[in-house]
């Protein structure tokens, strides 16, 4: 008896300690990549990097323009998507009958999910940039990040939208609600926190996303903002590309501080995210 | 009895899961009085009240026969206003739901979604509903604070107070105490026959006893089919139907 006791100690203790190294090896990397890219960047990270233009072939000087490109294109990117995106999760939630039609378009959803990124980009290029004519253009680029990020606000929004109780449905319809009345003042206010989530992290993809950008509205480098949404832009992805293999005698520091900058773009959002999550659920009355 | 207020008439209903069904149900629920439900779980009684106020509309119904009239009208037709329908049937559930919002704004929810915009109006439908459910001396000064912060006994009347809110005709109250301790459940109880000297009310009682102390008239309802229907008086005294009088004695359910 004694013996087997031990034993199923010991037991339990390997399973502890497997289980903490693999919680453990999965944070080693992100905090290495973090860490070098932040500790590297930072030196370069000043005022005059943050708003000046590049100059002497971009291996001086500033990267204003693609901070802005990629702003324009990331709001960009929410004007189409997120009322889109809401606006099929609330009639997937809360419309649609169960039946083969909604099954399909959920399929698709999620296979849009599962696309390559360079699909998208070469798809953007057919449809916006050459069928269109929108040209090689933040537009392009907006419209094509938009098809890219609605799958990942479609699904969390359609999620926030069901974690709302039932209960609170029945009681609103019971005392003579509308089924949109119910939607518009219950549904929709309590599941904000989890859209906002939803719509901060499809962004965050789109923000950081080259291959699409590449084909559809990035330019190597330009001498002044872009003026409209049919210009093309610079954007920090693509920018990071470019000054890493396409510029020889880039110095390493630039380099570094552009993906500095990125990183702490997207983990920014994420930080915003999970504020967004936090708050909400403290403050939740259900 | 004189004309009823309710008039249910050969009623059957099944649901596409199978669970709980009305079978051939013939019922006349008098004018302001109280007519309790009541039987085993799962026999149908919830069912037959969100039958009468179409909330079953919101579930999967396989079949659904019969006439329901009220006022001249027959609740189950397709034309029928349900949004008029479910202003003048209330419903109170068996766990207080209140909605996530203030106290207040829980009590104008219904009048607002009709469009009632004058805040006087609002106002003193605020005081005179909370006044009704025996609520406002212990929430006149926190109208604002979010309702969850209630007990439950304070919720559940708050969600008696939110239905009169919309002067309902009738008001169906589901296990409106199946939650709540025994002093709440004497002050909801209470609140009822305040009630109904001017409403109708059905109500499914979570006892026996509840049944016995609250009802004008009463309905013994199991599997789907009504046994017995009689005043309440009578029902629990000498139940006529040898199923009621086993299930009043608690020899089943």
């Amino acid at each position: 008896m004694a013996a087997s006791v031990g034993r199923r100690q010991w037991i339990q203790r390997v399973g502890f300690a497997s289980l903490l190294l693999a919680a453990v090896l999965t944070v080693i990397p992100i905090v290495l990549v973090v860490g070098i890219i932040l500790f590297r960047g930072a030196p370069a990270i000043n005022l005059e990097f943050l708003t000046a233009m590049p100059s002497d072939g971009m291996k001086s000087g500033g990267i204003m323009p693609a901070i802005v490109g990629t702003f324009l294109l990331a709001i960009g990117t929410a004007i189409v998507a997120v009322p889109f995106g809401i606006g099929a999760a609330i009639y997937l939630s809360e419309y649609a009958t169960e039946n083969r039609w909604t099954q399909a378009i959920r399929v698709a959803i999620i296979n849009l999910a599962g696309i390559p990124s360079i699909v998208y980009g070469l798809f953007g290029l057919g449809l916006f940039v050459l069928f269109l004519q929108f040209g090689t253009s933040i537009i392009a680029g907006a419209l094509t990040l938009a098809i890219m990020t609605l799958p990942v606000i479609i699904s969390t929004s359609e999620e926030a939208i069901r974690s709302v109780p039932q209960s609170f449905r029945v009681v609103s319809v019971s005392l003579g609600g509308t089924h949109w009345q119910t939607v518009r003042r219950i549904v929709l206010p309590q599941a904000v926190p989890g859209i906002l989530t939803g719509v901060i992290l499809g962004l965050e993809r789109a923000v950081g996303e080259t291959a699409v950008i590449l084909f559809t509205a990035a330019a190597f480098f330009l001498p002044s903002l872009p003026s409209s949404p049919f210009d093309s832009t610079m954007a920090l992805p693509y920018h990071l590309f470019v000054i890493s293999t396409q510029v020889p005698g880039m110095p390493i520091q630039i380099q570094y501080g552009t993906a500095a900058v990125l990183l702490i773009f997207v983990l920014g959002m994420n930080l915003l995210a999970t504020i967004v999550r936090s708050r909400a659920r403290a403050r939740r009355q259900w | 009895m004189s004309s009823p207020k309710i008039s249910v008439r050969d009623v059957s209903l099944k649901y596409s899961d199978g669970k709980e069904s009305l079978r051939h149900i013939n019922l006349e629920v008098a004018h302001n009085s109280v007519t309790v439900l009541f039987g085993p779980a799962g026999g149908g009684k919830s069912s037959l009240l969100r039958t009468i106020n179409r909330l079953n509309d919101l579930t999967d119904v396989e079949h659904l026969s019969g006439e329901i009239w009220m006022d001249g009208e027959d609740i189950l037709d397709a034309e029928l206003d349900l949004i008029k329908l479910r202003r003048k049937v209330g419903m109170v559930f068996a766990r207080p739901v209140v909605l996530p919002m203030s106290i207040g704004q829980n009590l104008t929810y219904g009048l607002e979604l009709a469009g009632e915009k004058n805040k006087d109006t609002l106002d003193r439908v605020v005081e005179s509903s909370l006044q009704a459910a025996a609520l406002w001396d212990e929430v006149a000064d926190r109208l604002d604070e979010p309702a969850i912060k209630l007990s439950g006994g304070q919720q559940q009347r708050l969600c008696i107070a939110r239905v009169l809110a919309l002067e309902p005709e009738v008001i169906m109250l589901d296990e409106p105490t199946s939650g709540l301790d025994p002093i709440s459940t004497g002050k909801v109880e209470g609140t009822l026959q305040m009630l109904k000297n001017r409403y109708t009310i059905l109500l499914v009682p979570h006892s026996i006893q509840q049944a016995a102390r609250t009802a004008d008239h009463a309905a013994f309802i199991l599997d789907g089919e009504l046994v017995e229907f009689s005043p309440g008086k009578e029902i629990f005294t000498r139940p006529r139907d040898q199923r009621t009088e086993d299930y009043i004695e608690g020899r089943f359910g």
